[in-house]
């Protein structure tokens, strides 16, 4: 026992105190929304397209356009690039409302908002969320259970994964809805009570990431479910699926990092 | 004898003409003599070819560093099946009956293990209710009958943050005779998907084959590519890969053992484990930017390198967090409560490990001392060796034992490497691949052998692409491990293997 209170005391206090004080320390390779400056791009130029591995990037005439619901954050049209005018940046904060609001490049991110006022009253302080993998690698379900541990303490903000859809107020779904997963899913949602939500997390559950051009899977999760929440990423980092989160809650309401 | 197989060693490639087609009745008697004699099963696998239906075995040879291949050809729709005769076989049977709906007449326990649809048109083994292709879930589930005999069903989508999959518990009062596992709900169709290419999307498709062991599956995936290509990497790029491999295998070991203190109710241990494993997380993170290893392993190298600063950085902090992961873990061996429920609980045998074919952890666990590092060295580990951790009884606690042996041995081994960095590039890159060649590649992941195998066309192309992942092999582990326990024990058994969906369901 004595042992046990010991390491408790050296181990110390880990949570953090984002939002309201600063966030942890991203690595400097970090990978977070992609600035584009379509001014440097030499005229027809095709490299970052041509390497992107799901075709997330688009070069029209109004300029390059990237869709963050396909996008792994891998590093290849960064490299590709010959003027540098792609570029991944720091900002973790992804998420948005709608599909379309993902599409950055010609314009800027729709980053999400909060709620519905009736929603945001039953769900701003208190939100229950039962985790669905319809095809998830395990990757972005190990970080929505980082959110769980001390350092990160999701309870804090009265959101918990809960064990039963019929505990909860919506479904945070993973990967791209296999087809031996979709009537699993389809049940799950019909499980649990309305009012209810579904987020969206990662390339796989947005877009069909990796696996978009699989016959087994269904493109992602607004195949079979309405969804309310968009958090891009693959996977997304811990922060990202937290800030996408708290903005749908309506616990953060500025653009700017608080 | 020796004529049926063709043998190859780890990352090479051989020409597919230098592969003998031999007789089915002397493909089956050779791999039931080898086996018998120990080789093990590390892959077994149908391709369809200009003669039909040809089957491919790859025995490992562990104390020889070998890996032999033989091929058959099938000239009906069924075969005499292996499984009776080597146990190894029985889910490499079951998958090849599913994919090209070929019967291995007399299998024990012939169901399907992904519910997908005959790769070949109108051959199907099983039919879903409908007369249409299997419904996943759907089979003849083993039943144990008997007035106080019960039934307990879990899943696909279970109670926590993980991925689905099925258990049916055959229980009488808290004790479960037999578990069986049904899985499938993850198949993406990766292996289908890899025909005709390297597509573009491929590269990623294999770092998210299981999310969890991105460096070991990009990683046996690049060095197949490097042995069809004909691609030496980089020295430098060889110790980035080891390190980043160890660094997996200490983030998922020390999630493990947190999990397992969690899952006996000792909290100190479950609450540091789970921030120390994102410590480990990071670290990969402040190799390549992302925190599971995504763009580091690439064909030739790899994407990312390490400058003076950055090599310091990483030391110093690895050396903070292994003296945090070395106080969380230690108080499990000293609070008797959860030796207690860790000693004789799930217990597997050596005897079954062998004859079933487990690898990594669960077999280490039981006194196989198999590990593709030491086994069949590839990269930076045919020059820098790791101890090998096994332990004896099989059960909870000796995966728990191996996990933290393993942990401490990777420790030391990223510090030294990083430690004796040679100079130099990171990448060559990689010419076409050559045509009518078949390679194999294995990678100890961090819950054991991974094993890609790969055969080009006569256009350089991929005609044929096989993945096992650890738990292909170790599903049955689990299940075996259930017998006579009381179900109320299943989720601390669960997590001392702790599988993969995905990389089984592929």
């Amino acid at each position: 026992m004595i042992k046990t209170i010991l390491e408790r005391i050296r181990q110390g206090h880990r949570t953090m105190t984002w939002p309201d004080g600063p966030a942890p320390a991203l690595p400097a390779r970090f990978r977070g929304l992609p600035t584009i400056e379509a001014g440097r791009c030499p005229s027809g130029c095709q490299e970052c397209a041509a390497v992107c591995p799901t075709g997330a990037i688009q070069t029209t005439a109004a300029g390059v356009e990237v869709d963050l619901g396909a996008c792994l954050f891998c590093p290849e049209c960064e490299r590709a690039c010959p003027e540098g005018a792609i570029r991944f940046s720091h900002d973790y904060r992804l998420a948005s409302r709608t599909r379309e609001g993902l599409r950055v490049g010609v314009h800027p991110l729709a980053l999400a908002g909060a709620l519905d006022e009736k929603l945001k009253r039953l769900f701003g302080r208190s939100l229950k969320l039962r985790q669905v993998s319809a095809g998830g690698c395990n990757a972005c379900e190990a970080d929505i259970n980082v959110l769980g541990t001390v350092g990160w303490d999701l309870g804090r903000f009265g959101i918990q994964i809960v064990a039963s859809p019929r505990h909860a107020d919506g479904l945070i779904v993973t990967g791209p809805v296999t087809e031996n997963m979709r009537l699993a899913l389809e049940k799950t949602y019909a499980a649990v009570p309305a009012p209810k939500i579904v987020i969206a997390t990662g390339a796989c559950a947005i877009s069909g990431g990796p696996f978009f051009e699989c016959t087994e899977q269904h493109g992602g999760a607004a195949s079979t479910v309405p969804v309310d929440l968009f958090i891009p990423g693959c996977p997304p980092h811990p922060i990202t699926i937290l800030d996408g989160l708290l903005r749908l809650i309506g616990r953060l309401e500025t653009e700017g990092r608080l | 004898m020796r004529d049926v197989f063709t043998s190859t060693r780890n990352g090479l490639a051989i020409p597919r003409s230098r592969v003998a087609t031999v007789e089915l009745a002397e493909f089956r008697a050779a791999l039931r003599t080898r086996i018998a004699a120990g080789a093990r099963l590390a892959a077994f696998f149908g391709s369809e070819e200009s003669d039909g239906l040809a089957l491919y075995a790859i025995l490992a040879e562990d104390q020889e560093s070998t890996l032999d291949v033989a091929r058959t050809c099938l000239a009906e729709s069924s075969y005499p099946s292996l499984t009776p005769d080597c146990p190894q076989a029985h889910w490499f049977e079951r998958e090849l009956a599913e994919q090209y709906g070929v019967t291995p007449a007399g299998h024990p326990w012939l169901k399907p293990i992904r519910f997908h649809d005959s790769w070949r048109e109108g051959s199907r083994v099983w039919s879903g209710p409908d007369g249409g292709p299997p419904v996943v879930g759907v089979t003849d589930f083993f039943q144990v009958e008997g007035e106080e005999v019960h039934e307990v069903a879990v899943g696909p989508v279970h109670a926590g943050v993980i991925e689905p999959g099925h258990f049916r518990f055959q229980c009488h009062g808290e004790e479960v005779y037999h578990l069986e596992i049904s899985l499938g709900y993850q198949h993406r169709g990766i292996e289908r998907a890899l025909c005709g290419g390297p597509h573009r999307s491929t590269l990623s498709q294999m770092e998210t084959i299981a999310g969890d062991t991105t460096i070991g599956h990009a990683l046996a995936y690049c060095q197949t590519i490097e042995a069809l290509s004909g691609t030496k990497p980089p020295a430098r790029a060889q110790f980035l890969r080891g390190i980043a491999l160890e660094l997996e295998r200490l983030a998922n070991h020390t999630g493990d053992l947190g999990a397992l203190a969690g899952d006996v109710g000792y909290l100190p241990t479950l609450s540091f484990c789970g921030r120390i494993r994102g410590d480990f997380l990071n670290l990969t993170a402040s190799l390549c930017g992302s925190r599971f290893g995504r763009g580091l392993v690439r064909p030739g190298g790899t994407g990312f390198d390490l400058d003076g600063r950055e090599k310091e950085e990483l030391l110093e902090k690895l050396t903070a967090v292994a003296r945090d992961l070395r106080g969380a873990v230690e108080l499990l061996w000293a609070t008797p409560s959860v030796v207690a429920r860790f000693e004789n609980t799930g217990a597997v045998s050596r005897e079954d490990a062998r004859s079933l074919g487990f690898v990594g952890v669960a077999a280490r666990a039981c006194g196989v001392e198999i590990d593709v590092r030491q086994d069949h060295p590839s990269g930076i580990y045919q020059f820098a060796h790791i101890p090998v951790a096994t332990s004896f009884y099989g059960d909870v606690n000796s995966r728990a034992l191996v996990r933290w042996l393993e942990a401490q041995q990777s420790i030391t081994y990223v510090t030294e490497q990083l430690g004796a960095l040679p100079q130099g590039a990171v990448l060559t890159k990689p010419g076409p691949l050559l045509p009518d060649r078949i390679a194999v590649s294995l990678t100890e992941g961090w819950r054991g052998e991974i094993c890609h195998a790969a055969l080009t066309d006569a256009d350089g192309r991929i005609a044929r692409y096989k993945i096992v992942d650890p738990s292909f092999h170790n599903w049955f582990a689990l299940a075996l491990a259930l017998r006579g326990q009381e179900i109320s024990d299943f989720p601390l058994c669960n997590k001392s293997f702790n599988l993969s969906y995905c990389g089984h369901d592929l």
